[in-house]
């Protein structure tokens, strides 16, 4: 490793596993410095192609996406950055895969839990090819006012905070990645700021180590003092002791290695970070530190002292004049995002869509605010659904038994019907399951199964007039329309349909009031004397049982029921229903 | 979480199982673990040379020097064996300053031997190094200078050329054996993601290689590729590491869930209670308080990250204050809720299982004399923090709260002024 600069304003990465967040993230970052190109040239996400739309300030940008490493990689070959956001399970062969590109540079990893013999023969083959490995385990890095990587940094308000939108004069590495923010926030307080922060990350072999990049950090000009936070466990420290030693490092040292409360715990510990392991005395944050202050570097008594430590040797660096005045300047403002700003209570966004019927926001889906659980708890049935969501309300369950009937009695009327014909003849003609379905049920109006809807209007106006049933369709006659459910291509008077005695003698035993079925019967009795095809058909059953239901019931206004007749509630029954055969 | 140690039994097990698909040839380990739960009747049945040979008994806990800390039998008949086990099973043993009891045992057949050499692999950040010794057993530590050590860099094999300087000086009729054992055993280390194994000693048994003693460690990040492997592996804690059943229980609370959630307690008096987001944030509240002088007063160390949930977060803090506020004694109390600037997690969010905890916990607080002193950054840390301080107004307990212009260990200072402080 060692050499210097690792990236620049115009660096530009690949991301691999599309993640909005961290992008629009680094895309802003890239806005508040001023960058003229986003730091994200291409996103890979296997099995995918296309544009993810982000923004690049207030403008919006469409980011290429390709599906493998190989493509991103010709198509941007001048991304030498590989951010690999792919999960612990595939994050060692998407990384080296990625190493292997002749256009890639630096990659860095931020699954947790890599097999630590994977990360080996990433690091082997990094350090054969010159190519440098960040992570894994890490959140990444950030070189202040021209490069970061995915969620590093946190929030734009931290960011601006910490002034990492213009170059300072520290270089900082941690292991952690949690606590690298923490540290941008010391150092823009007590000094002039950061020029370039790694995180490493927390595993036992990170792929870049402390060392790595102190040696690299001081080859670069612009970074004046450098910051370590280490931790407990593993040896890396020692390698930096050793190249203080040996004069390797020609730029004070602020360090801190976290860790000395594990002699405070009886037993081997492990903590967050899978090297942090209290191991032998040598692996002791105490152990550490000495050996870092004996090397010359500046250690603090506790980490409540480091920022003390860290100012106390800038502050002597700007005494010596060894600090050029950084150019300040006012970052951009970058737009806020509506949910952010929704969540903070600042505006507020008209809804697109109102459902008043389903509620999926909460623990669990409720159905016109019945939960889900009670649903089934209850022992609820396909017509309580129904009623919920059709009706808005629970019906008794007389009704919801009613629907249900309904619903068995329409599910399927033999294969001559237009409806089944359509579902067959589509399906011979190769189309899928859901084609076939629809072009049966686009069959479904007025001639075939689609007078339930009509039957109810008709009965509901003649009876609601008083009208007598020779009146009604008399009326009926002399404007010419067929009296709707009635009629049938088959049955008789003398062999009524089945399907209507079951919906009648169902009715007769549960409803508290049947007075349109009666009357439908009455209109029965009259078109039946004028010929022995006029039976009453399921159509008109149901079409003046559900008037019965929804006047009977108590439990919907007059206003509603004449709603729900007049929208073609009732028809919805039988398309629901005939579905069941049509797939069938 | 990376490198564990498991018991000799599954090291054996493992050697065992593998070895033939390996190298081709058997190696005829053979080993029976016993804990409480075993049935001795049932294990004699599957292992019927338990009772036809003589055998060796040791614990199998993780722990070193069992030969020189006389807790190894050898040459029993089984029924010996189960009277030293029955003895010995729960009984409380010190090792190395780590005091707990004796739950599992080994047991093997006694097998008399005169050489013993030494074998060790450790896996490093840029290949695994490889030691050999002719003068392995009890005494390697006396014998450390005829240790030979070679390392093997990543993506190189383990040729003849390359293992040469461990086995040069074997006598011909035993240099091949073992050459080509160190070479098996090499190939399993990388092949089941051991990253650290040790036999002290292996001996040979009618010229075939046998190890009498084994340690290893499995790296158990790798367990996605290896569950089939392994079999059915246990990762047990460290010797002497007994879980209180608040700690057993933020234990399983952290194995169900994808978040990170740690609780010890370090001593159930102290008077300074953390409770902090963040793996590298946690251990420098607990090192600061440290640091300062009040190690004896730092009552736990917790950490919970990778964003739990709301009622994960609820659960957890539950625990942590019902032991923060235990056995109230008069004096005052600190609890510490602490954390860096987050990334991205969302503060507000975390901040309310906690919140509610709290309110929950009132009376106990208020028992304790609690005091708590919150300091958390990153996004949305504005309407947490705002929550905290109105939860202090509404049920009447001191909550000083602090944004990321404080210092992040500055409340640790705090702490400990207020335990400090006169009554």
């Amino acid at each position: 490793m060692a050499t210097g600069q690792i990236f620049s304003k115009t660096t530009q990465a690949l991301f691999y596993n599309y993640k909005q967040l961290p992008i629009q993230r680094m895309l802003d970052f890239d806005f508040l410095c001023g960058r003229e190109t986003p730091s994200v040239a291409g996103i890979i996400n296997p099995g995918a192609e296309g544009f993810q739309k982000l923004f690049f300030g207030q403008e919006e940008i469409a980011i290429p996406v390709h599906s493998t490493i190989e493509a991103a990689c010709a198509a941007h070959p001048t991304a030498d950055v590989f951010i690999n956001f792919a999960s612990y399970r595939s994050a060692a062969a998407s990384s080296m895969s990625a190493l292997k590109q002749p256009t890639i540079r630096v990659i860095a990893i931020i699954a947790e839990g890599v097999p630590e013999s994977d990360t080996k023969q990433l690091i082997a083959f990094a350090r054969a090819n010159n190519k440098i490995v960040i992570g894994p385990a890490t959140v990444g890095g950030i070189q202040a006012g021209a490069f970061k990587i995915g969620d590093t940094a946190g929030t734009i308000d931290n960011i601006i905070q910490c002034k990492l939108y213009r170059p300072g004069s520290v270089g900082f590495v941690s292991k952690s990645g949690g606590m690298s923010n923490e540290l941008y926030n010391t150092i823009a307080r007590v000094t002039d700021g950061l020029y370039e922060g790694i995180a490493i990350g927390g595993d036992v072999f990170p792929g870049s180590t402390l060392s790595d990049h102190v040696l690299r950090f001081n080859n670069i000009p612009q970074i004046k003092m450098i910051v370590v936070l280490g931790e407990l466990g593993g040896r890396d420290e020692y390698s930096l002791v050793e190249a203080l030693k040996q004069g390797k490092i020609s730029k004070p040292v602020v360090a801190w290695v976290s860790g000395t409360c594990a002699r405070l715990f009886k037993s081997e510990v492990q903590f967050g970070h899978a090297g942090a392991k209290s191991g032998g005395e040598m692996e002791s944050a105490q152990a550490k530190n000495q050996a870092l202050r004996e090397a010359g570097a500046a250690v603090p008594d506790s980490y409540e002292a480091f920022e003390g430590a860290i100012k106390q040797t800038f502050d002597q660096l700007a005494e010596e004049g060894k600090i050029a005045p950084v150019k300040e300047f006012t970052p951009p403002q970058i737009p806020e995002d509506l949910n952010s700003a929704i969540k903070s209570g600042k505006v507020r966004a008209p809804t697109h869509i109102i459902s008043t019927i389903s509620d999926d926001r909460g623990e669990e889906p409720c159905y016109a605010g019945v939960p889900m659980s009670s649903i089934i708890e209850q022992g609820f049935g396909v017509g309580d659904v129904i009623s919920l969501l059709w009706f808005k309300r629970s019906l008794p369950r007389y009704c919801t038994h009613f629907i249900e009937i309904c619903v068995m009695l329409c599910a399927d009327h033999g294969p001559c019907v237009s409806g089944a014909h359509n579902t067959i003849v589509t399906a011979r003609a190769g189309k899928d399951l859901v084609s076939s379905l629809v072009a049966g049920l686009l069959t479904i109006g007025p001639r075939f199964g689609g007078a339930i809807d009509d039957a109810a209007r008709y009965f509901k106006d003649a009876y609601d007039r008083n009208l007598t049933a020779y009146e009604f369709v008399e009326s009926m006659k002399k404007k010419g329309i067929r009296v709707p459910g009635i009629g049938h291509r088959i049955k008789r008077g003398d062999n009524r349909d089945k399907r209507v005695e079951l919906l009648q003698e169902f009715a007769r035993t549960h409803f508290p009031s049947v007075k349109y079925m009666e009357y439908a019967v009455q209109v029965e009795t009259y078109t039946l004397s004028k010929a022995n095809n006029l039976v009453l058909n399921v159509d008109g059953a149901i079409g003046s049982l559900f008037l019965d239901l929804l006047s009977g019931s108590g439990m919907f206004t007059k206003q509603e029921i004449d709603e729900i007749v007049g929208i073609g509630y009732l028809n919805g029954l039988f398309v629901l229903a005939r579905s069941i055969g049509l797939i069938g | 979480m990376a490198r564990k140690k498991i018991r000799e039994y599954d090291s054996k097990r493992l050697i065992k199982e593998h070895y033939k698909r390996i190298s081709g040839s058997e190696l005829p380990i053979r080993s029976a673990q016993i804990t409480e739960s075993t049935d001795l009747n049932e294990l004699v049945q599957n292992e019927p040379w338990l009772s036809s040979e003589k055998l060796v008994v040791k614990p199998d806990m993780l722990f070193g020097k069992r030969g020189k800390s006389g807790l190894v039998a050898l040459n029993l008949d089984f029924s010996q064996v189960t009277a030293f086990v029955k003895e010995r099973l729960g009984k409380e043993v010190e090792m190395g300053g780590c005091k707990g009891p004796i739950t599992t045992f080994i047991v093997e057949p006694f097998i008399p031997h005169n050489e013993e050499f030494y074998l060790n692999i450790v896996s490093e950040r840029l290949g695994n190094s490889i030691s050999f010794s002719e003068c392995g057993g009890i005494e390697i530590e006396e014998n450390w200078d005829k240790v030979k050590t070679i390392f093997v860099p990543t993506g190189v094999s383990l040729t003849s050329e390359v293992c040469a300087p461990l086995v040069a000086t074997l006598p011909l009729e035993v240099k091949s054996v073992i050459e080509e054992f160190v070479k098996v055993i090499f190939a399993l280390f990388l092949d089941l993601d051991f990253t650290f194994l040790e036999m002290n000693p292996f001996t040979l048994v009618n010229g075939s290689p046998y190890p009498l003693d084994m340690r290893g460690e499995l790296d158990d990040t790798a367990t996605f590729k290896n569950f089939k492997k392994w079999g059915n592996i246990e990762f047990p804690l460290p010797f002497g590491r007994v879980m209180s059943p608040t700690e057993s229980f933020v234990h399983g609370l952290d194995e169900k869930t994808s978040a990170s959630l740690k609780f010890t307690v370090l001593n159930p008096k102290g008077r300074i209670w953390t409770m902090v987001a963040g793996g590298g944030a946690s251990v420098i509240y607990a090192d600061t308080v440290g640091d300062l002088g009040y190690a004896s007063e730092l009552g736990n160390y917790a950490e919970y990250s990778g964003a739990p949930n709301e009622d994960e977060v609820l659960q957890y803090a539950r625990v942590v204050i019902d032991c923060a506020t235990a056995d109230p004694d008069g004096r005052k109390r600190a609890l510490v809720v602490g954390g860096g600037i987050a990334n991205f997690t969302d503060v507000a969010a975390t901040f309310n299982g906690i919140i509610r905890a709290l309110k929950e916990k009132e009376s106990k607080l208020k028992a304790a004399r609690m005091h708590i002193y919150v300091r958390r950054g990153g996004p949305n840390y504005q309407k947490g923090l705002a929550k905290m301080r109105l939860l202090g107004e509404e049920i009447g307990i001191p909550i000083e709260v602090y944004g990321p212009e404080a210092t992040m260990t500055g409340i640790c200072k705090q702490a400990i002024e207020c335990i400090s402080a006169a009554a």
